[in-house]
């Protein structure tokens, strides 16, 4: 395959999105509003630590030197990590959290929907599994974005105030690169730009039903293409990959 | 107003053409929260193909101490079971 | 018959006591205690093993002790509904919890302070906790039984996912095996503890067998536990700190040392290692949610 390195960078950076985003939302265990909520979140989460597997699986494949999934997760340093810049915000407080998910949620439901028509039949085939879940997701999120936006004042002012600090982290999702060039071309990946106006549609109407604003478009935070992140990635790293570094020879 | 939410029941179908099975219960404020609790409560296992979800307070439950005038005066109808009646012998599919 | 008869009758012919029959008040409040007793044990559970999902040292081991805890948070859902069926809501009991009126399981108020926890906990303390949970399922209130039942069914493979972690360090790496005896070390006496008091020294006991709701005494379930796991630990060459465990052949069952009920009531009345911690940060949960609960509950009246 001539695009393989392409693909397994377009690979990783799904996986990675998934995985940093759901370590995120498996903070929340012991920590939600509602034992009911702890439940949902922590299901959310599992999927994608799911959809994480599936990738890095792949990737150990078609790179065919002996990796797996573990390496692959544990291995890695934080310039190396193509995970978008959304999933690695600190969780806040759940209103954050659920702001966060709505942004990442809606971007995932139009992406999976366009990238079951993959030609790379491995992609297509995640993509339309994980279409499932994150459609579940984006209900979720969208509801309780709802809930706090129609609420109470306090929680309106609060959901708000999460959706404007999240908002310049948006653009990253949609950054395309030399990758995305060729694989677009192959018919393997999803042309960003044409999923923008979809998911702008998709958060504007959720946005609306909350009897929220949404925010104007300022400065927009980009680099997670080119692995530069914000300094809450290392230490989210820290913790995850802490066994794994500490005790490099053992099996668990 | 701080609490946690109303309780209501869930019933799950397992399969197709099966009927709705009670199955406990969860707490949530208003419906849609009521059936994705429900689902992420009680299917995680792949329990289920369809949810119903109702809040307890609009159930009607019969009292035990009805119990004898609710239920005993089935007891001497047997006529309403099958088995009750003797088919001629040598009969088939009946 | 008078309604004490009648109710009487019915544990004696094992039929179960659901919510709206008539029972005596001690029964109603001995369950009640019992029962939000076992829904917070399973939601301050949830913390000692949450303090490692972060740092699981696998992907597979992340995902298993996160879905494991997550059916933690669903016991202790399922028991909250079975105890709200006595009259009281879960935000009442709640309130106990926080304001230390109800007790949980002492054991979560140790620490885990390595990945081997996560194998003990596992092995151990869900080992005991399986054994206790068989047992009620035969308890004489419906819903609690129910309860039980379902909650068997799921924690089928807590006990296993324990083992596996611990097996795989017993018999891995020179610190591997290190961090597994240690933990066992750590977690055995707490394990045996959990079963309550001596039968003797138990108070309530008495009652709770009478009707129904405890089948089998502390000392019968606690023997049980030990003498199905002694096994287990030497088969992955760990040691049981018990100089004074020993197979008593005319017994059938291993004797064991004395258990320190110093440290168990010191433990139960607030001065374990962690009490202080497990119960701030339910309480910070619960206050951090707040205005979450808050918003879902206007927002449900505006739009049901």
């Amino acid at each position: 395959m001539e695009n393989k390195e392409a693909l397994v960078n377009y690979c990783l950076r799904i996986g990675d999105s998934s995985l940093v985003l759901a370590q995120r939302l498996a903070e929340w265990c012991s920590n939600g509003p509602m034992l009911e909520e702890d439940i949902a979140l922590t299901n959310i989460s599992l999927d994608l630590f799911g959809q994480s597997r599936m990738l890095y699986n792949y990737i150990a494949e078609l790179n065919g030197k002996g990796e797996t999934e573990d390496s692959i997760a544990f291995g890695r340093n934080e310039r190396a990590f193509y995970n978008v810049l959304l999933s690695e915000r600190p969780n806040g407080h759940f209103g954050d959290t659920i702001v966060r998910g709505l942004l990442v949620d809606a971007f995932n439901f139009h992406f999976y929907t366009q990238l079951q028509n993959s030609k790379n039949e491995t992609l297509a085939a995640f993509a339309e599994k994980s279409l499932k879940e994150v459609t579940y997701h984006l209900r979720h999120s969208s509801e309780w974005v709802v809930r706090l936006g129609d609420g109470t004042e306090e929680s309106k002012e609060k959901v708000q105030a999460s959706l404007n600090d999240l908002w310049k982290y948006t653009d990253d999702l949609f950054e395309m690169n030399e990758d995305d060039i060729v694989l677009v071309a192959d018919g393997i990946a999803i042309d960003l730009t044409a999923i923008k106006p979809l998911w702008l549609e998709t958060v504007t109407s959720v946005v609306k039903r909350a009897t929220l604003t949404l925010p104007e478009n300022g400065y927009m935070h980009k680099g997670s293409r080119k692995a530069v992140h914000s300094e809450y990635l290392g230490h989210l790293l820290c913790d995850m990959q802490y066994l794994q570094r500490a005790y490099p020879d053992a099996k668990w | 107003m701080d609490n946690q939410g109303d309780v209501w029941e869930v019933f799950i179908q397992s399969k197709p053409g099966l009927a709705h099975k009670h199955v406990g219960n969860i707490h949530a404020m208003g419906k849609e929260m009521a059936l994705q609790n429900a689902r992420d409560m009680y299917t995680r296992r792949q329990e289920g193909t369809c949810i119903w979800v109702v809040k307890m307070e609009d159930v009607t439950s019969s009292v035990p101490e009805e119990d004898g005038s609710f239920f005993e005066p089935a007891n001497d109808k047997i006529y309403r079971q099958a088995t009750h009646y003797v088919m001629p012998e040598g009969s088939k599919n009946i | 018959m008078s309604d004490l008869d009648k109710f009487l009758k019915k544990i004696e012919n094992n039929v179960k006591i659901e919510p709206k029959d008539w029972m005596p008040d001690g029964y109603r409040k001995h369950l009640q205690g019992q029962m939000s007793q076992h829904a917070h044990s399973e939601v301050i559970g949830m913390q000692p093993e949450g303090n490692w999902i972060s740092r699981a040292p696998s992907l597979r081991a992340k995902v298993i002790l996160l879905a494991k805890i997550q059916d933690e948070a669903g016991h202790g859902q399922y028991l909250y509904s079975a105890a709200e069926t006595l009259g009281k809501s879960r935000d009442e009991y709640i309130n106990e919890l926080q304001t230390r009126k109800a007790k949980y399981s002492s054991i979560f108020n140790y620490p885990t302070l390595t990945w081997a926890d996560m194998g003990a906990v596992g092995w151990l303390v869900d080992g005991a906790a399986i054994v206790n949970q068989v047992s009620l399922q035969k308890t004489s209130y419906g819903p609690y039984s129910r309860a039980m039942v379902r909650i068997c069914k799921e924690e089928s493979f807590h006990q296993r996912q324990g083992y596996e972690i611990i097996s795989h360090m017993a018999l891995g790496t020179p610190e591997q095996k290190e961090m597994a005896q240690d933990a066992l070390n750590r977690t055995w006496w707490p394990s045996i503890m959990m079963f309550g008091p001596h039968d003797a020294d138990s108070a309530r006991s008495g009652d709770a067998m009478k009707w129904g709701i405890k089948v089998e005494s502390n000392d019968e379930l606690r023997q049980r536990f030990i003498d199905k796991t002694v096994q287990q630990a030497e088969l992955i060459g760990l040691t049981i700190p018990d100089p004074d465990l020993k197979w008593n052949e005319e017994r059938g069952s291993y004797d064991f040392g004395e258990i320190n009920w110093d440290e168990f009531w010191a433990v139960v009345n607030g001065d374990g290692p962690c009490n202080d911690q497990r119960i701030d940060h339910h309480i910070k949960a619960h206050e951090e949610g707040r205005w979450v609960r808050e918003a879902a509950n206007a927002y449900a009246q505006k739009n049901n």
